[in-house]
């Protein structure tokens, strides 16, 4: 009864809109609102954490005020923006060589069933180890001057989602489909180019967008391990322990600005590729 | 032999009778039988089945679930294989009737591609066979044309109501001017305003191609409106137990689902699928 009933109940969202004090009869939030909302709620962060720094003074020493970091942003923008190359670099290398060896591995494990029993195990311990572990190995085997310690980690972490999405998308194609391109006579390379191909795109662009965020935090958490002294993560965890901490969160902002590009961009294509929704 | 069902008796008209020599035969299945392997045992889908269908004929399949209606279709169609027995398409075997495109087919669902627009689904059989771009723009021309859908040619199946793409279906399933058309219940998923609206075309599409059509359905008023021949089959194992000739001519219209002659066919075939006479209302 009780299930029932609340079942029964209008969702959340007519909720939330009459409680946002919208016209009476209006169902929907209008579009402008569901963009200014969040930043409403964004700038009343930034107002309190700037009130408690600068007005209450009682922030502890490591938090400066916003305004103090943004500004120390702008004023050290040119070796920031060095910085931020650099991990960017090695994410963007690690997100399409892991990307590139993930649908590589992922074919070939849809094409054959034994390739799948081998690889399946091996990709399962994969994800469970925690990649930047080995970090300080790899910058041990590969040299302090040398960011392939990190690229590899970055590779090893994007290569993960976008082998699972992959692998499952080429086996998505329904049996409809697969009669009719049959009943059409299409060749295997026909069939792979025309229906398993798009089927599977959806699902590598799901893969690229968690592997782009996966490869930013690997790329910039390596460097805690040594390696180059070079990229933000190096540079955060410098000017952290030297107690300059409003540099060290304008670095911090910079890694941000990174996994936004990098998460808006795959997103981007991951829209575009669902845009047809499958009849 | 299969001279039962022979030719002379169907109730096709002269002019097809007249084309329907042995070789002009677009299906001919002799004992042919279908046993699917589970893990449980073998279960026996069709079990000697014997048809032919003359060049230009529409032939509907009709029986309960299980009947292995469905599963006939598929082995003309070569999208199984027939455990025993022969089946030839246009006096070929069904898997050389495949390669050379020798009948389109639709099933229940549409099976349009979701990322390519109306057109491009369409064409999709042309393109498969490497058929030149300017040519292939013509056909879809001609196609939606055929289907009532000129003005869609651009759009995508997710912008298309159940009867508009089960058409693009269609038109698909004509592209290569097939001589045979297969359909597995293609209406059976739409409302019966559509689908009688769809039956109509139907028949005017097939007459204009002049393609013979092997028609799945469990609909006794379609499979009577449609046919030339309703063929009635029972399940376990599945087989044909009867013939009926529908000989309500070649032309098919709204007027006709009116007609006595219609409901008399309607009795008849309601009666083969039952086994026995059925008791009509008010005459105990």
């Amino acid at each position: 009864m009780t299930d029932a009933a609340t079942a029964a109940l209008p969702g959340p969202s007519p909720t939330i809109v009459r409680g946002s004090g919208s016209a009476p009869g209006q169902r929907r939030l209008p579009g402008w609102l569901r963009w200014v909302a969040p930043l409403v709620v964004g700038a009343l962060i930034v107002l309190a954490w700037w009130f408690w720094v600068d007005v209450l003074g009682t922030a502890p020493r490591m938090l400066p005020s916003p305004f103090a970091i943004l500004e120390e942003f702008v004023r050290r923008w040119p070796i920031i923006a060095q910085d931020m190359a650099i991990t960017a670099t090695n994410a963007l290398i690690g997100l399409v060589i892991g990307s590139l060896l993930a649908m590589l591995f992922a074919g070939l494990a849809a094409a054959a069933r034994p390739l799948d029993g081998m690889l399946a195990p091996l990709v399962s311990a994969l994800a469970v180890i925690p990649i930047v572990a080995i970090t300080p190995i790899l910058n041990t085997m590969f040299g302090a001057s040398s960011q392939f310690g990190r690229q590899a980690v970055a590779t090893i972490a994007a290569f993960i989602p976008v082998f699972v999405n992959v692998l499952r998308g080429l086996r998505q194609t329904r049996p409809v489909h697969r009669d009719v391109l049959r009943a059409s006579a299409a060749s295997g390379w026909q069939t792979f180019r025309m229906l398993t191909l798009p089927t599977a795109l959806p699902y590598l662009m799901t893969g690229l967008r968690i592997a782009s965020s996966l490869a930013v935090i690997a790329a910039l958490v390596a460097e805690y391990f040594g390696g180059p002294a070079d990229g933000i993560g190096t540079a955060i965890a410098t000017y952290a322990k030297s107690g300059r901490a409003t540099l060290a969160w304008a670095y911090v902002l910079g890694g941000i600005l990174i996994g936004l590009v990098f998460y808006l961009v795959t997103s981007l294509l991951e829209r575009l590729a669902t845009r047809r929704s499958p009849v | 032999m299969t001279q039962d069902r022979s030719l002379s008796e169907r109730g096709t008209s002269p002019a097809k009778r007249a084309a329907a020599t042995p070789s002009a035969l677009a299906v001919r299945a002799a004992g042919v039988s279908k046993v699917f392997a589970t893990k449980t045992g073998d279960v026996p889908a069709l079990s000697e089945v014997d048809l032919e269908v003359a060049a230009g004929e529409f032939v509907a399949l009709i029986g309960p679930s299980g009947c292995g209606k469905s599963t006939l279709l598929r082995l003309i169609a070569d999208l199984d294989q027939a455990t025993t027995g022969t089946l030839e398409i246009f006096g070929k075997p069904a898997k050389r009737a495949r390669a050379d495109q020798d009948y389109g087919i639709a099933f229940q669902q549409a099976g349009l591609l979701p990322w390519r627009t109306v057109g491009a689904n369409m064409s999709l059989p042309l393109e498969l066979h490497g058929t030149g771009k300017a040519e292939r723009v013509a056909r879809v021309a001609e196609l939606a044309e055929l289907v009532g859908l000129t003005d869609f040619i651009d759009r995508y199946p997710d912008q298309l109501s159940g009867g508009m793409q089960q058409r693009v279906a269609i038109a698909r399933a004509l592209a290569a001017r097939p001589k045979l058309l297969l359909m597995d219940e293609p209406f059976g998923a739409l409302d019966e305003m559509t689908r009688e609206r769809l039956q109509t075309e139907l028949t005017r599409i097939a007459a204009e191609t002049a393609a013979a059509v092997v028609f799945v359905t469990h609909s006794i008023p379609e499979a009577v409106f449609l046919s030339d021949r309703v063929v009635v089959m029972s399940p376990r194992p599945g087989r044909i137990t009867d013939v009926i000739d529908i000989g309500l001519g070649e032309h098919r219209d709204e007027a006709l689902r009116e007609s006595p002659e219609f409901f008399d066919r309607v009795t008849a075939v309601r009666e083969a699928l039952h086994g026995s006479p059925v008791t009509r209302a008010g005459e105990s």
